[in-house]
This record gives structure tokens, sequence and C-alpha cells, in this order.
């Protein structure tokens, strides 16, 4: 597998029990690729917990997984209101998410923490009232 | 433990995946906050929960967990069932309460996450 590997999905933001359909596709996607099942794990939860967050705060967005040889990357993206004080917003238990959310068994300030734990290297852009795009990597193999 | 042996503990109803309550689970977790099943769980493999939506069956599936117990007598609709079936989850409910079927298990023999 020495070429890139990239799939593709639209999050959708109207409903929160779709959420994270992307990421089960993944998961699947990266079993059959033959991926061992940590890596598996981590890349699903990462992308799963910033699913969520995409359908919580900015209405949805679009996911990319590229699976490259030693490296598997997520490009989460969304046109959301954007994220005021990242180094607030990756301080556990911090959120912002609706009580609602919270009744669903989300937005307990856990999703960016867990995000970056699971990952290797995790890069936040994000401009007010334009938007959030959040890239993160896990290695693999090698 | 079996997951027939969980089913047998908490007199519970299963409701889909029936054809793998043999496999053989080491450990479990009960809890309500699926942030906290994501952030925390770690190789357990079975999920108690008062909770009823879809977004715990994907819980279970980034978790690799294979059982899903709803406590409480909380009957989950057919789109968690269908859910369930894609993964191979055996789902269950039982009229008890989370902390008494967490116990029961535990007594049982079915402990947490040791190794932490």
């Amino acid at each position: 597998m020495s070429d890139k590997l990239t799939f593709n999905f639209d999050v959708d933001g109207e409903d929160f029990t779709s959420a994270g359909q992307a990421s089960v596709q993944i998961k699947r996607n990266l079993r059959q690729l033959g991926i061992d099942s940590d890596t598996i794990r981590r890349v699903s939860i990462a992308m799963y917990e910033g699913e969520i967050n995409m359908v919580i705060h900015a209405g949805g967005g679009t996911a990319q997984v590229n699976v490259c040889e030693n490296c598997i990357e997520i490009v989460l993206k969304d046109e959301g209101p954007g994220i005021k004080d990242i180094d607030l917003a990756m301080q556990e238990g911090y959120s912002t998410a609706p009580d609602n959310i919270r009744s669903l068994g989300f937005g307990a300030g856990m999703g960016l923490p867990n995000m970056k734990r699971n990952t290797d290297e995790m890069k936040i852009e994000s401009e007010i009232g334009v938007g959030t795009t959040v890239t993160m990597r896990v290695n693999y193999g090698g | 433990m079996k997951i027939s042996t969980i089913k047998e503990l908490l007199n519970a109803q299963i409701l889909c995946c029936e054809e793998n309550i043999n496999r053989e689970v080491f450990s479990a977790c009960g809890s309500d906050l699926m942030s906290d099943v994501l952030a925390y769980v770690k190789d357990q493999a079975v999920l108690l929960t008062g909770l009823v939506n879809p977004q715990v069956i994907r819980t279970a599936v980034m978790m690799d967990m294979i059982c899903v117990i709803f406590v409480r007598s909380k009957k989950p609709g057919d789109e968690i069932i269908e859910l369930a079936k894609e993964s191979g989850i055996v789902v269950m409910i039982t009229d008890k309460r989370l902390y008494e079927a967490c116990g029961l298990l535990y007594s049982g023999g079915l402990r947490g996450n040791e190794n932490k």
C-alpha cells in the first residue's frame, strides 16, 4: 500500500441520532484493509468524537480519512461558529454543549482531549464565524 | 464469563445476536455518559447503561464491545437493534437498575478494568 487511499464523508448536522455513521464506516474500511485493531480503535474513537462535535456545534461538516503507508490522517472540516479559545476547549470538563446534548450522553467536555489522547498529532485551526478544521494523525506499523 | 451467564444473572431478555451468547467476556462497565465510556474505558467488552439512543451502540462499536445491556427495562427501538445487528453486538434488557445490575455481575466474577 504505497499510494495514499482516501475516504470522504459528509457529516449530516441535522440529526444527532445519525452522528457517528462515518466513523462506523471507516472502522469497517480499515478492518478490510487489514490495519491492526489498536490503530483502528484509536482512529475511530478520535473520528467519532470529532464527528459528534461537528454535529453538536457546527451543523455538520466533512470528514476525510487518508490511509498512508505508516499513518492515518483524519481531516474534519466544518463551517460552524469556530472555537473562541482553543486552550480552554482542550481542557477536560470544559464544554459549551447545550443541556439536551448532555441528556443524550455527550457534552461532558471530554471530546477534544480524548481526540488528542488517541492520536499522535492533532492540529486545530479555527476562525470565528468561518469554521474549524481539525487534522489528526495516527502512526502505525513502521 | 459467558454472555449467556450474564443473561441468567440479570434475568435478562436478549433482543438480538443471540448466536453470539457463547462468547466469553472478561470485564464490563456501567455508564450513562458515553463521553466517559469513550474516554476511560479500555478493553471492557460489556456496556451496561440506562441511556437509550443509537449513539450507545455506535460507542460500543468504537470501543470493540460485544454486548450492550439496557437497564430498568428500557426498550430500544428498531433502529438501535438494526445498528447492533450490523456489528454483531448482543443487546439485552433487564428490569434491574444500573447499580444492581453491575453489582450482580461483579459479584458473579465479572470485574471492571483491574489493570489500570
